[in-house]
């Protein structure tokens, strides 16, 4: 019972990453705006908040350092991809190569470096119920706040103007250029809150889940966050399932291994991605589900 | 201030001076990047541009990169070319090596010379049915192919690790996670002796011409760009898009799957780990600097082959990392997009 309470845990802490970076996504794809460099802007982040959390001792300033990196990255996007027109594929697919060889370069002198930062916050009280206090209450703050982000994120997308804006930008940016959106700097300020919880999910990746700097430490997390949102028929609370039941496949391998069964740690690994594949086929399948719900304007340039 | 103008016809001039610009601005950014660092930028500059054509040793190295970079950002032009976004040629590399891999290591002392053609074979047979994944799923399940073929290169690069670690390891490698070394009946033929080239360079000027007919010359090339850039068009006329698919993925899996064969029947010798330093990804880069064109893409390839000698070199010139590489990498491509958008607008004052 308590081994499955800790699953449980491991579960939340493992889907964290992937709620962050996929909700941040979710509002980018919301507005029309594709950006394929969510891999790059976390790993630029994992990076500079792991250096800064190293030198500070504090965590919440590496995570801070982290979300700041993400915007600074996102901008580059934005330049590009909002200011020159750029293809969006590319330029997010270039923001990748980018993110991964300048993490890979200045992250060189934090390799083998680790942080002292606690994991854990058991909250007072609440931690104490039996099954549910180690299942839920002895996490990291940063498990709640994704949790607490996806619901503000839900809340502002249906009940606000700024969300129907965002929504208008996204469907048709012509009809909302022409009724006077500034249709471009929403995408800029999309892009910018997705670089920031794309950051925050990669210094929180380096900071407290793992806690190192390793090149390309990453590992696909931001295409998986990419393929949530696909998943999720953009709608934030099921980037929050599926973020979870991804976390959940990762754990699924270190329950086997500690069950002691005899796979490759290699083969196990494949899981998530393997998954990841195969929900995106399913989810895919029927085109006119996936037309039915995606944001209109996706990926097509726009140029007033 | 500055704003963007459409053109009213894309400007054929700014479409080959793109890359030329895009250069000047990599190297601006590396010059200042060098200068940040506190090396002398001109010394610095010289590792990779100069140095590695200095002598004939150096030059086949040169070669030698630009052939895994070259196949594989043909195969990638071609996908583009269709307008499939195919970004998983470096599993698609990988996955080839590790087939052409297990065909070498069936290889015998008494094996004929010619074994090393099986292997090519399997190497681009490997490549195939990896991409071949990445079509069934684009095609019957509606899947995004960049995704999918994105994941597919991380589930390919953890079937090497394990083999290498697993069943192929070689029992008397002191527990190395390296393969044995492959008989020579299995290594593709030495050009010259002395330098690290093989017949390799050979099956790439093959390629070459083979692309460029192609693309350029044969009306199945033709089907498959109109396929991917006009669908309409290719409705009325009858071609399938469903055909540009399959077909732009398998050859770029083809092509992609013999540079793996050729690295690791070539260079390599033996199956590791980590077969390739991010060919595959720089390859995306190679093709739109090669404009998606065969004879552009030796120009790229080159280019590209240089940053990779120029990284590793530094390490030992300039005490700077090789991860450096791919630093210059990316501005490469982020300085080419930017270059690009003036093929099709242009400033003027608003």
């Amino acid at each position: 019972m308590e081994q499955l309470a800790s699953l449980i845990a491991a579960t939340l802490s493992a889907g964290t990453p992937l709620l962050l970076a996929g909700i941040g996504l979710l509002i980018n794809e919301r507005s029309g705006i594709l950006n394929l460099g969510a891999e790059g802007m976390m790993l630029i982040a994992a990076a500079a908040g792991f250096a800064v959390g190293f030198h500070t001792g504090s965590a919440t300033a590496g995570l801070i350092a982290g979300a700041v990196a993400g915007v600074l990255f996102s901008l580059i996007f934005s330049g590009l991809a909002i200011g020159l027109v750029t293809n969006q594929y590319a330029t997010g697919l270039a923001l990748t190569l980018f993110g991964a060889g300048l993490s890979a370069f200045a992250g060189l002198a934090y390799v083998g470096k680790t942080v002292p930062f606690q994991t854990n916050f058991a909250i007072p009280g609440l931690s104490e119920i039996p099954f549910f206090g180690t299942a839920l209450f002895k996490l990291h703050p940063m498990v709640y706040l994704a949790l607490l982000l996806t619901g503000v994120v839900a809340w502002v997308l249906a009940r606000t103007r700024l969300g129907l804006t965002i929504r208008a930008v996204g469907e048709s940016p012509e009809s909302a250029h022409a009724i006077g959106f500034p249709v471009r700097g929403i995408r800029v300020g999309t892009v910018a809150f997705g670089g920031a919880c794309c950051g925050l999910a990669g210094a929180y990746l380096s900071l407290i889940y793992t806690p190192l700097w390793v090149e390309g430490m990453v590992a696909g997390r931001g295409w998986i966050a990419l393929a949530l949102t696909t998943f999720a028929t953009w709608k934030p609370w099921r980037v929050a399932l599926g973020a979870y039941l991804f976390g959940s496949v990762t754990m699924i391998q270190f329950a086997l291994q500690a069950e002691g069964v005899e796979i490759a740690s290699q083969l196990l690994s494949m899981l998530p991605y393997i998954a990841t594949i195969v929900v995106l086929a399913l989810v895919s399948r029927n085109p006119a589900f996936i037309r039915l719900n995606m944001p209109a304007s996706l990926g097509k340039p726009f140029h007033p | 201030m500055l704003r963007l103008e459409a053109r009213p016809v894309p400007s054929k001039l700014m479409g080959y001076a793109a890359p030329v610009i895009a250069l000047a601005i990599t190297v601006v950014f590396g010059t200042l990047l060098f200068l940040a660092l506190g090396k002398n930028p001109a010394a610095s500059l010289r590792v990779f541009f100069v140095t590695p054509l200095e002598n004939a040793r150096g030059l086949s190295e040169v070669a030698l990169k630009m052939i895994p970079l070259l196949l594989c950002s043909l195969g990638l032009a071609i996908c583009y070319r269709s307008n499939v976004w195919n970004i998983g040629a470096e599993g698609q590399l990988v996955v080839g090596g590790v087939a052409a891999g297990g065909m070498a290591l069936l290889a015998s002392p008494d094996s004929t010379r010619a074994f090393f053609v099986l292997v090519l074979l399997a190497g681009m047979l490997g490549g195939m049915a990896w991409a071949a994944i990445t079509a069934l799923l684009r095609d019957k399940f509606n899947a995004n192919e960049i995704l999918v073929s994105l994941m597919l290169t991380y589930v390919g690069g953890l079937l090497l690790i394990y083999l290498v670690n697993g069943p192929w390891k070689d029992p008397k490698g002191f527990n190395f996670p390296y393969s044995k070394t492959f008989d020579a009946a299995a290594m593709v033929p030495k050009l010259f002796a002395g330098t690290r080239l093989s017949w390799g360079v050979l099956i790439v000027v093959v390629v070459l011409a083979a692309a460029w007919i192609f693309l350029s010359k044969s009306k199945a090339g033709f089907r498959l760009q109109v396929a991917g850039q006009a669908p309409l068009a290719a409705r009325f006329a009858g071609f399938s898009a469903r055909e540009g698919i399959w077909a732009s993925l398998l050859l770029c899996g083809a092509l992609s799957g013999l540079a793996g064969a050729l690295e690791v029947a070539g260079p390599l010798g033996q199956l590791t780990p980590q077969i390739s330093p991010g060919y595959g990804f720089a390859a995306i880069i190679v093709a739109w600097l090669g404009r998606l064109h065969p004879g552009g893409c030796v120009f790229a390839s080159f280019i590209m082959a240089l940053i990779y000698i120029g990284g590793e070199l530094s390490q030992s010139r300039l005490g700077l990392p090789a991860a450096i590489t791919g630093v210059f990498q990316g501005m490469l491509l982020l300085a080419l997009l930017t270059a690009d958008t003036f093929i099709h607008y242009r400033l003027r004052k608003a």
